[in-house]
């Protein structure tokens, strides 16, 4: 048994049965971190000690008969962008390449609170900006399908530390398909939560009214636990919305007869990969058969979602990122004259190109001279696209999608043209934009690379997605292929 | 050539005493060692997310009130971005085209009668932190930080430009700063910087419709500053003018040791703010009823004291406008009054010897030991004929430094009026005995040697005779 490619809901089973303990599994993921790490390159950061003995805690309560949550002892790779305390916390930039927060993440306390270990920090594109994991300033992630490929962005290292049985689980975070797509590369199911589901208290913000913390799972059911530890108003984050607790298992049931899912043609047609499109249309027809009505849909102002997102985000980023400025923390370059003339050495070397290029274009767009003809604007398309879906969704329980257009392409091959890079997110933004639930689920391969189909659903309607997902799941199994490492 | 004629804007902030900072839960406590009152939210660390503290708001609303503004119905935060190494985030939560509170009003004196002078806005917005320099800003080899204040709640009070001179802009500032005190929502201290102003200052023809070019005025931290800095700036504005130049918009400093203001910062080179919606915080709706609810929990106000003080006490204006200027003043004459029915005594006593000593010590109403109680006491032994009014100050100045009651001092020092005939016979005889020449006058026609010789007598008392039976008894020997 290689206790790595277990899921969360099944090494429960085996620690509660007493077959194994929390210790041993936390060992034998570190074991496979040593062994598949220097080639995925997913973790910046690993704690293993500190894992360590949060297992063997659970170990004493399982030893003692106390009841466990499912994800005791469970050991979980972070995003390192959300904060950890006392572990460093690098936003996957130079500027914060040396620095530890003296506190810890909402998420993370709560799946602290559940028993969940600490597996380590991993990698991502600098300050989550970037489809690639290229951006990160230490070293690219590689896919574990293909190590030559990249893993997606911007949470590459944490679909691919699941991927590679490096974690069993893991938090990203997803502004405009940073957990969908990186998911939809490496072949694990990935979640971004209703925008205010999860609290994003703790997570280094890059476009705050687009950002949400979500999970990375080998199946749905794990999905489901994960979302379980992280849902929840957070007083500490006035955007977290007041929803009651539920319970996301409940919701798992093989059974989609019913409901009815709408496709967009405008994610179904320009710049989709065939393979890829063949392989969403088998799985529109797979849930057709399995008793959902599934028609064509239309949103009509897709078209507009690109540049609205890159307004917006930018616009925000230009400003949450002011504050890396090399006075209270982070890394200082000393300037030898004034302090704007530290701020200006600091900042253009902490920050790559890719962050600087954000910056820039938010910074434009917030000039009071353009505020009305970008920002501004951009905010009201903002509302038409939402409006898009609000339309759709009296109509559709839920819509289907690709998640990206492709699949993983080599590493290298869009460092240069930075549109097309963006273009990849085309399938994933609108989503963030109209702040609607998706998830990216395994749906087939195409030249071993897996592919992920998007479902997309109505604000706070979680337990929809997962009970298709699930659905889905139950009679296909694509998600029981693991990469050859 | 043309006569010109001020015109002002001032922007008032003021620091609001709320128990916590406006977006953590990090004290507003003032003082402490630097960076000791902080927290990852007001330090602005990666990841932390503003929280709005509900009394702040609160506070602004009874503020706004006081100041007769429509409360917003739907308000929101902004966020003003700019570098500075004061500021936390490089960038200040405030409020931008949705403040909480918009035109209001309040009334200040001028000669030509009451003036209504327009408040534009109210809005809530974060302090920043203090830098520490060497020496100069210009010569410090380097500078510290201490961000105790960043994240203090401030409202920013905006004027309409309805001030039309120096005069009327401090007037403006008392007067807000005493409705604001009554509010009790700030201490409004101009000297510990909670409450700070700037001005906005242009000049034209008398008669023009037109506004001037204006200028800003930073950093006036008295009202002294305030006063002198708009002279300045309306002479040095005027002088331009006349010598056919044009005024530039800029934003200058109040220089108060040079006694001129100085050039800062050009309006090209002033900050875009890069204005945006805060994406961390919601807007707030504002509840009706929670308005109505501060609405019905504000003190009454001084305007108001004012005029009741004048209606049902039949105090002269100008008494109970010094009376009601602040709330504790006010508070305290009321109590008197309460125990005593005659308000005009209160109030001459209030508005002289004990203003008087309370500005010769420096001290504070609330730290006077004087309680209501014993200053009405003090004033039935001068009604009862027990002490004289020249004796009262005398036994007021013991009870303001012991805090003892006045009629344990009398008792104490023996300073019982002398009303007893038989006692002050042989002094008063001694008296004219000893001043023949002043007795010569008084019988040659010159009144005025009356009040001599009664000097005279109450001296050899110790100011302890009966007035009245004093002149009695030398008329009567006369
Ligand atoms: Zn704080």
């Amino acid at each position: 048994m290689q206790l790595f490619l277990l899921t969360a809901h099944e090494i429960h089973e085996l620690l509660i049965k007493k077959e194994i303990s929390a210790e041993e599994l936390n060992k034998a993921i570190y074991a496979r971190i040593e062994a598949v790490d220097d080639r995925i390159q997913a973790y910046i950061t690993r704690t293993a000690g500190k894992a360590l003995d949060q297992a063997r805690a659970v170990d004493k309560q399982i030893s003692n008969g106390e009841k466990v949550t499912p994800l005791a002892g469970i050991p979980i790779a972070i995003k390192d962008n959300i904060c950890t305390d006392g572990i460093k916390t690098t936003a996957g930039s130079k500027i914060l390449s040396n620095y530890t927060p003296p506190y810890s993440a909402t998420v993370v306390k709560k799946l602290e609170a559940a028993g969940a270990t600490i597996a380590g920090k991993v990698n991502l594109d600098e300050f989550a900006m970037g489809s690639s994991n290229e951006n990160s300033a230490f070293f690219a992630t590689r896919n574990p399908w293909d190590t030559s490929r990249v893993p997606g962005g911007s949470s590459g290292g944490s679909a691919a530390a699941v991927a590679a049985g490096a974690a069993v689980c893991s938090l990203g975070s997803d502004t405009g398909g940073s957990i969908r797509q990186p998911a939809s590369f490496c072949g694990v199911v990935g979640m971004k939560p209703t925008y205010g589901a999860v609290s994003r208290y703790g997570l280094i913000a890059y476009a705050s009214s687009l950002d949400q913390i979500g999970p990375f799972a080998r199946d749905v059911t794990d999905c489901a636990l994960m979302l379980n530890a992280i849902c929840g108003h957070d007083p500490l984050d006035s955007t977290s919305a007041k929803q009651r607790a539920m319970d996301y298992t409940s919701f798992l049931k093989d059974d989609v007869r019913g409901l009815k899912l709408g496709v967009p043609e405008e994610y179904m047609v320009e710049g989709i990969d065939p393979d890829v499109r063949d392989l969403v249309i088998k799985a529109m027809e797979k849930l057709e058969s399995l008793g959902a009505v599934v028609e064509y849909t239309t949103l009509p102002h897709t078209d507009y979602a690109l540049p609205t997102y890159y307004l917006i985000a930018q616009a925000e980023a230009s400003s949450n990122l002011a504050r890396y400025d090399g006075v209270r923390y982070g890394v200082r370059t000393e300037g030898t004259g004034d302090v704007m003339d530290m701020f200006m050495k600091t900042r253009s070397e902490g920050f790559g190109a890719e962050v600087k290029r954000r910056i820039l274009l938010g910074t434009y767009a917030l000039a009071a001279a353009n505020y009305d003809h970008y920002y501004l604007k951009a905010l009201k398309v903002r509302t038409l696209i939402k409006e898009d879906f609000v339309q759709a969704f009296k109509r559709y329980d839920l819509l289907l999608s690709p998640v990206s257009p492709t699949t993983a392409f080599p590493i290298g091959e869009k460092m240069d043209d930075p549109l097309q890079m963006y273009l990849s997110d085309i399938c994933t933004i609108s989503v963030n934009l109209a702040g609607m639930p998706g998830l990216s689920i395994p749906c087939g391969f195409v030249g071993g690379l897996p592919v992920g189909l998007q479902l997309i659903g109505r604000p706070f309607d979680e337990g929809t997605l997962l009970r298709t997902a699930y659905t889905f799941e139950q009679n296909t199994d694509y998600h029981k292929q693991y990469p050859d490492l | 050539m043309p006569r010109y004629e001020t015109v002002i804007g001032l922007e008032v902030h003021v620091e609001l005493k709320t128990r916590t900072k406006i977006f953590c839960d990090s004290t507003t406590e003032f003082g402490g060692e630097p960076n000791t009152h902080v927290c990852p939210i007001c330090l602005g660390l990666p990841g932390t997310l503003p929280v709005i503290n509900k009394k702040v708001v609160e506070y602004a609303i009874r503020a706004a009130l006081a100041l007769n503004c429509n409360i917003a119905e739907f308000t929101k935060f902004d966020r003003k971005n700019y570098f500075y190494p004061d500021m936390p985030k490089n960038y200040q939560i405030s409020q931008h085209d949705l403040p909480i509170a918009t035109h209001g009003y309040l009334e200040i004196d001028t000669q030509k009668g009451p003036k209504k002078i327009g408040i534009s806005r109210l809005h809530m917005e974060e302090d920043s932190g203090k830098l520490v320099h060497q020496g100069t800003i210009t010569t410090t080899p380097f500078s510290l930080v201490d961000y105790n204040r960043a994240g203090v709640p401030l409202i920013e009070i905006v004027s309409a430009p309805d001030l039309s001179s120096p005069e009327e802009a401090c007037q403006y500032v008392e007067k807000l700063r005493t409705i604001i005190l009554y509010t009790g929502v700030s201490d409004c201290k101009m000297e510990e910087g909670s409450l700070r102003c700037d001005a906005n200052i242009s000049v034209r023809p008398v008669g023009t419709g037109r506004l001037g070019t204006n200028t800003e005025i930073k950093n006036l931290n008295s009202l002294k500053a305030l006063r002198r800095s708009l002279h300045f700036e309306t002479e040095r504005q005027i002088e331009v003018l006349r010598a056919g130049g044009r005024i530039v918009q800029e934003t200058r400093t109040w220089d108060e040791g040079k006694g001129e203001t100085l050039p800062l910062r050009s309006k090209e080179q002033a900050h875009d703010y890069r204005c945006l919606p805060e994406p961390d915080l919601v807007p707030l709706l504002i509840d009706r009823q929670w308005v109505e609810d501060i609405r019905g929990s504000l003190p009454e106000l001084p305007e108001q004291r004012r005029q009741r003080y004048i209606k049902d006490y039949s105090l002269p204006e100008y008494d109970a406008a010094i009376l009601t200027n602040t709330k504790e003043l006010a508070d305290y004459f009321e109590r008197c009054v309460r125990a005593y029915s005659h308000p005009k005594a209160v109030g001459n006593w209030i508005l002289g010897e004990f203003n008087r000593l309370l500005n010769l010590h420096g001290i504070e109403i609330a730290a006077c030991k004087v309680t209501p109680q014993n200053l009405v006491s003090l004033l039935r032994l001068i009604d009862q004929g027990t002490i004289s009014g020249k004796i009262a100050k005398v036994v007021f100045a013991e009870m303001f430094t012991s805090g003892q009651a006045a009629e344990a001092i009398v008792k104490k020092k023996g300073l019982v009026q002398i009303s007893d005939r038989h006692a002050m016979v042989p002094v008063v005889e001694k008296v004219l005995a000893g001043n023949p020449g002043a007795v010569a006058d008084y019988k040659a026609g010159k009144g005025r040697a009356l009040g001599f010789l009664v000097g005279q007598v109450m001296k050899a008392t110790q100011g302890q005779a009966n007035p009245e039976l004093v002149n009695k008894l030398l008329k009567e020997r006369l």
